[in-house]
């Protein structure tokens, strides 16, 4: 099997749609190790896909088949690990919720997702995203958490947990940071996904620890350099709308809600 | 260096409207008209500020905006003010929380509440508004 080193810029151009049959793609991954100073290049790969053949699974026929040094992080396969996010064709998707036939391309091009450092290939780093979810204090608080023999149920009505479930449904997988144009510039702010996941535990009427939240957003690098261009909401797999929570838990820092 | 360790996309990226619909696209424009305004604002007070070396240097500085380029560059700045105005009215609302919708029980395929109709109904007058009036400020200036 021929592999084809090119640069980022050659990028081959196809229309062609895949079919109900077995068809080959030709699978561009990027392949770059910036700890050892290695530049980016494309390693491209031709892969036989059905139509329901997922992104993912291209790139792990590659790993069995045809080289085995490509570097991809994966788990679940069913969006719900957020491990294998990444940019298909130049925009930030999960591989394993992404077909090859509803790309209406021949040619896939995969690269690691921005505004993350990249580890190795498709696998990025992490960190900052972790810390900036830690920072937003991911748990109910409040004083009589604890479990004693005479503590009761916290009682919600379903309308109080419609207020804060859509956001619950965070996987961490990265995608809203990476679409983000202040992400793109900002390396301090904070991030669509830390921001929507303060929204989800202050809208939370069992938690107390509104104010404690509201200030640790209330920061230049955080609440108000969102621009609501909406480029996470519309890369989000699981519906959560981080825009959204962002907007509304602004409505608290203005004073529109209580 | 730290760039390319750092993946990040830098004004590049952040400059890009082609990849997530019409509301990054009214971002980049809000972002353009918000610079081209701020331009036309020093440039605006450079010129009025040649009327402190007496009526003839004013008269000279009128006379640049007499031109076919100063006419073409004054309904760029009509179209640059009406959206920049327009579209944000809409941002700041949506920025307090209104007409952004409601959190609910997201179903596939996930459609994001905040990107709703009312909002791109808004850009979209936006655009059209600033068209407009770039169309009427170019028939006045032009119109003699």
């Amino acid at each position: 099997m021929a592999v084809v080193e090119t640069k980022p810029s050659e990028e081959p151009k196809s229309n062609a749609k895949t079919t109900d049959q077995t068809n080959t793609i030709t699978l561009r991954i990027s392949r770059s190790n910036p700890s050892e100073g290695q530049e980016s290049t494309f390693a491209e790969f031709q892969v036989p896909v059905q139509k329901w053949t997922t992104v993912l699974e291209a790139i792990l026929y590659v790993k069995q088949n045809l080289d085995h040094s490509v570097a991809v992080r994966y788990s679940c396969r069913q969006a719900s690990c957020g491990s294998c996010g990444m940019k298909i064709n130049g925009r930030p998707a999960l591989a394993c919720y992404t077909k090859v036939s509803e790309l209406n391309s021949n040619v896939i091009t995969v690269e690691p997702m921005n505004n993350f450092p990249i580890i190795r290939d498709l696998a990025v780093d992490f960190k900052q995203l972790i810390s900036n979810h830690k920072k937003m204090k991911p748990f109910i608080i409040r004083e009589d958490s604890e479990v004693t023999p005479e503590s009761k149920e916290f009682i919600q009505t379903p309308q109080d947990l419609e207020k804060f479930l859509q956001f619950s449904y965070c996987i961490k997988c990265g995608l809203c940071n990476s679409a983000c144009p202040t992400m793109a510039t900002d390396e301090s702010f904070i991030g669509p996904q830390g921001l929507a996941q303060a929204y989800r535990y202050v809208a939370d009427n069992r938690d107390k620890g509104k104010d404690e939240r509201l200030k640790i957003v209330d920061d230049s690098h955080g609440i108000w350099r969102c621009h609501f261009a909406g480029s996470c909401s519309q890369v989000c797999p699981k519906g959560v709308d981080p825009a959204m929570a962002i907007q509304l838990l602004r409505g608290y820092m203005l004073g529109f809600r209580k | 260096m730290a760039e390319r360790l750092s993946n990040r996309e830098g004004i590049k990226g952040m400059a890009n409207p082609t990849r997530y619909g019409i509301e990054r696209v009214a971002y980049w424009l809000q972002r353009l008209t918000g610079l081209g305004l701020l331009a036309y604002l020093i440039g605006h007070i450079y010129e009025t500020s040649t009327i402190v070396n007496g009526k003839i240097a004013w008269n000279q500085m009128l006379e640049l905006t007499q031109t076919p380029q100063g006419h073409i560059l004054l309904t760029l700045v009509i179209g640059m003010c009406v959206f920049h105005t327009a579209n944000g009215i809409r941002v700041m609302l949506g920025h307090g929380g209104i007409g952004v919708g409601k959190p609910g029980q997201p179903e596939y395929p996930y459609k994001a509440a905040s990107l709703n109709y009312k909002q791109r109904l808004c850009i979209w007058v936006s655009i059209a508004l600033a068209a407009l009036a770039m169309m009427y400020g170019a028939s006045v200036l032009f119109g003699d």
